[in-house]
């Protein structure tokens, strides 16, 4: 039982982390929400101030906003799709009885702890790059004219480094949850004559459900603020093919200062997060009640 | 009732097992075979077996200091690591322990703080940071990432708080135990495994932050992150001298992911699956 003097120590030691956080969440936002409403360039001594929506109007004009925000989408829901996809396979192949199933898990888990710089520079130049990447020898090998990746299929590109990253954590999170699956269950449906695919489906990907959810989840948090992948691959470019919300962002607050329209796009980019995270929320949320 | 594996179908497993494991580490396995050859070596076609040199490796770190950024790397990760633990593990406890009717809202609140996407507050991070002359310096970078993490690292160790049994407190409380000794002498020792693993966990995810740390550094408290991504400029790429520049960035993440692999699942997750 809580007394009295130790509930309000308990008080005492959580106020430091719910200050911290209260105050990184809200200053930073509240200058964004302030800028985003302003006319403010700090290379031009001239401010005209206040200026209502016209960042918005901008940033929603800006034909860049409409490939940004596609872009955005197509890396978050391709990703997704390959990874959850992959990772069920995998976790599915990875979970049979096998020779050296410790070293298979981690020469499969390993990518994901590879910072993305490194990820995305050893994808574009060791593999993928047109004169001197692995895919570049196979195409010569079979007598084809190698392809210029990030050229011809920049998004492409991105998406297929991405997966990369996020495959190993699919697969993690959906095999610990294949191993809890009860053995029984698994038996006494064997039995009852459920070939493979009726097993899967009626058993293992209800039981699936709730750890594809959480990837989801998380995968989309971490998906829709992709940016050393493409600063240190494309750019964003050719023209806008591979920029994103963030990378746009990026593009018009360091690179052109033009902080009005930047601050409008973080705001969006905050709209669109918390549509995601009222969901994600709502998952994790209803997991701590059990 | 154990399923009788038969021996052919354990060696289709394993092949189908070791060639798909294989084709996804083959990224790195390349990068760290390229690492040991030599420029000329590196760009003569497809190769697996180098010459084994390692002129590669010391001229990274003659050209560029390459030391100079792997320290940044360790100064930082490890340092918003202990900063993180030191305002997390009070909060952590207190709500584990001591739970109030609003535990659960704090705990989804410091969730939704992670869930800001970075970008949304760059500029006004950036000012803060050039008017109080934090820019480029190790100890702003490190409460960034502090910050950035604080919310997984609370939550990590609440998860592993909280299996804690109640009743052990209770007893020790019978027994007249201080708050004081309750804490030193019955709750520290069974919380040390649970945050030696957030520890882990929290290391890595600070040594692979790519967005502060390139964007909030020029040099001097640049770390790797920063450091890989200036290869891409386009002044001479050198594929040798990437790839063992490449393989001492990750190496030791490698390595200390390798044996936190439970940890992350439950570290990322949230504790949603065990």
């Amino acid at each position: 039982m809580a007394t009295k003097q130790t509930s309000s120590l308990a008080r005492f030691m959580l106020a430091p982390a719910v200050v911290l956080l209260l105050v990184w969440m809200i200053v930073p936002l509240a200058f964004t929400l302030w800028f985003s409403f302003q006319q403010y360039n700090p290379l031009n001594p001239i401010r005209d101030g206040f200026i209502g929506f016209s960042n918005y109007l901008l940033f929603f004009n800006n034909p860049a906003f409409l490939w940004a925000i596609l872009n955005t989408l197509l890396i978050v829901a391709s990703v997704l799709v390959i990874t959850i996809i992959g990772g069920i396979l995998l976790a599915l192949l990875l979970d049979q009885p096998m020779w050296g199933q410790g070293i298979v898990r981690i020469l499969v888990i390993s990518p994901f702890f590879v910072m993305p710089p490194v990820a995305a520079l050893v994808w574009k130049n060791m593999i993928m790059h047109p004169g001197y990447g692995v895919f570049a020898d196979i195409a010569r090998f079979f007598g084809a004219q190698p392809i210029d990746w990030f050229a011809d299929f920049p998004l492409f590109s991105i998406i297929l480094i991405v997966a990369w990253q996020w495959l190993p954590f699919a697969t993690l999170i959906l095999l610990t949850s294949l191993q809890s699956l009860d053995g029984e269950q698994k038996e006494a449906a064997e039995m009852d004559g459920a070939g493979f695919l009726s097993r899967f489906i009626y058993l293992t990907l209800p039981h699936l459900s709730r750890a594809i959810t959480v990837v989801v989840l998380i995968q989309t948090i971490f998906l829709l603020s992709v940016y050393a992948e493409i600063l240190v691959t494309t750019n964003g470019g050719p023209g806008y093919a591979s920029t994103n919300l963030p990378f746009l962002v990026y593009q018009k607050a360091l690179l052109e200062f033009k902080i009005g329209q930047a601050s409008a796009g973080g705001i969006i980019a905050v709209i669109l997060a918390n549509i995601v995270a009222f969901f994600a929320m709502r998952a994790v949320g209803k997991n701590l009640d059990k | 009732m154990a399923r009788a594996v038969t021996t052919q179908h354990k060696t289709i497993v394993t092949a189908a097992a070791w060639i798909v494991a294989l084709l996804i580490f083959f990224p790195i396995l390349y990068t760290i075979i390229t690492s040991f050859k030599s420029e000329q070596e590196a760009i003569q076609g497809f190769n697996l077996i180098p010459s084994g040199t390692t002129e590669s490796y010391a001229e990274v770190q003659a050209q560029s200091g390459y030391f100079h950024f792997f320290l940044n790397s360790v100064i930082l990760s490890v340092g918003s690591t202990i900063l993180a633990l030191i305002i997390a593990i009070p909060a952590a406890w207190s709500m584990a322990f001591s739970p109030t009717r609003r535990t659960k809202d704090v705990l989804m609140w410091m969730l939704s703080t992670k869930m800001m996407p970075a970008v949304a507050v760059l500029f006004p991070i950036y000012l803060i940071f050039r008017d109080t002359g934090l820019l480029d310096s190790r100890i702003g970078l490190m409460i960034m990432l502090m910050l950035i993490n604080l919310p997984i690292v609370v939550w990590m160790l609440y998860t592993y708080f909280r299996e804690i049994p109640g009743e052990i407190l209770e007893a020790a409380r019978m027994d007249g135990a201080s708050l004081w000794n309750e804490i030193i002498y019955v709750l520290t020792p069974m919380a040390v495994p649970g945050i030696a693993s957030t520890m882990l966990l929290n290391i890595i995810l600070a040594w692979n932050e790519a967005f502060w740390t390139i964007r909030l550094t020029t040099t001097e408290a640049a770390p790797l992150t920063a450091f890989i991504s200036s290869f891409s400029s386009p002044q001479g790429l050198f594929w040798a001298k990437l790839s063992a520049a490449s393989t001492l960035a990750i190496a030791p993440i490698l390595i200390m992911g390798w044996f936190s692999q439970k940890q992350l699942v439950r570290g990322l997750t949230f504790g949603a699956v065990k």
